[in-house]
């Protein structure tokens, strides 16, 4: 265990997990928008800053991604920070506008759009925090998406913006997506996603549709188990 | 299609001299715009499936360096120098003469394939400004008469052989 104080409170954190765990481990609420459980992080929201203090020197980092350090002093709530955090708050406001989240936040910090930002129009309410892409990687293993271009023109989709034959369906990408850029629509034994249409499988008990054909076939070549007992849904399982 | 087939064996072979390592894809993709001339989309693909790297990370390569197109490109490549110093020598004269000469803008290659137009950001030949370098070939100190000298004689060297 190290010893730290964040905000003026002793707290313990176990070796090798990062400052945000401990902080919000403390009580203490710290805005995030791209550290989700299912995958690695990245610090590429910069909501998470917090100052911290080694010796006499104190600097801004991303609490997701600094590790816990014997002695640490932690403000997450200085003049500093919350500089820093209604810059990057005012900067994603203008990137999308139209995202209900942001907007919430914001209101919620007290944040209101800044004129000297131009809004973006076609951006969407993707952030870029790649969160979707290291899902496809690190947890459903297909690398169907990734981040193209770059700078400005920065977008995240298929290649070639094109169907993806790599892509199996499963909606992980909408699912940890913290903006709901990505979109996808159920209906019926159909989903579409990323511009490609699915087929559904039925749950071969109940007849309801849960899983995208091709997810079930990946599965099942990659586990070894067979299509005829993947194709029952888990409620039936 | 024979076009196709030729892009995959081709690159096949690129992927193969660069012992398919996947350290390797920037080589790697350099080689096939060598070859091709640009990124053909089978070649993205083959190399891929080759290399055993997704699509989508090659994609994310290939689109992020601008010395890669994934367009065709003319057989000449002219790459204006937008750098500073040839920014104050007059590179932005100079591109709108080649602009008018060619009848092409950046980014754009001309109806007959011969001239592709581009601009870039520092050639690191400062001195020299403003520099236009048309495909390995640097001009030092270009003016507008000497536009017209350049493309003429690459237009003469084109009808002679």
């Amino acid at each position: 265990m190290v010893n730290m104080i964040i905000d003026g409170k002793n707290v313990a954190a176990t070796e090798g997990t990062m400052l945000l765990e401990a902080i919000r481990g403390a009580g203490i609420s710290v805005p995030t928008l791209c550290a989700h459980e299912s995958v690695s992080r990245s610090g590429a929201c910069r909501l998470c800053v917090v100052e911290i203090k080694k010796g006499n020197r104190t600097r801004i980092v991303t609490s997701c991604l600094y590790g816990v350090e014997e002695g640490l002093v932690v403000n997450t709530k200085s003049d500093r920070v919350q500089n820093v955090r209604r810059l990057v708050m005012e900067l994603l406001l203008a990137r999308c506008p139209e995202s209900g989240l942001l907007q919430k936040m914001a209101q919620e910090m007290g944040i209101a759009p800044q004129l000297r930002f131009a809004l973006d129009t076609d951006k969407g309410t993707c952030i870029l925090c790649r969160s979707c892409v290291r899902v496809c990687e690190e947890v459903v293993g297909v690398s169907a998406i990734g981040l193209f271009a770059r700078g400005s023109h920065k977008t995240v989709g298929t290649p070639f913006m094109e169907q993806s034959e790599a892509c199996i369906g499963c909606g992980a990408c909408a699912y940890v997506c913290p903006t709901d850029h990505i979109v996808m629509t159920s209906t019926g034994d159909k989903r579409k996603i990323w511009g490609r249409t699915f087929k559904m499988q039925a749950c071969s008990k109940c007849g309801k549709f849960f899983a995208p054909v091709d997810q079930l076939k990946f599965i099942s070549k990659k586990t070894g188990t067979s299509f005829e007992e993947l194709s029952v849904c888990t409620e039936c399982r | 299609m024979k076009k196709t087939g030729n892009y995959s064996a081709k690159t096949r072979e690129i992927v193969k001299k660069h012992g398919g390592e996947k350290s390797a894809l920037i080589a790697v993709l350099q080689d096939i715009q060598e070859a091709f001339n640009y990124l053909p989309k089978q070649a993205l693909k083959t190399a891929a499936s080759a290399m055993n790297l997704p699509l989508s990370r090659v994609y994310e390569v290939a689109t992020f360096y601008t010395a890669f197109s994934l367009k065709p490109r003319g057989e000449h490549v002219v790459k204006i120098c937008m750098g500073t110093a040839c920014h104050v020598r007059g590179a932005s004269s100079i591109q709108d003469k080649f602009e008018r000469t060619l009848g092409i803008k950046p980014g754009e290659t001309s109806a007959d394939g011969k001239f592709s137009l581009e601009t870039v950001n520092c050639v690191g030949a400062c001195a020299l400004g403003p520099v236009v370098v048309i495909n390995t070939e640097y001009h030092g100190q270009v003016t507008m008469a000497k536009v017209d000298k350049i493309v003429g004689k690459i237009n003469k060297e084109g009808a002679q052989s």
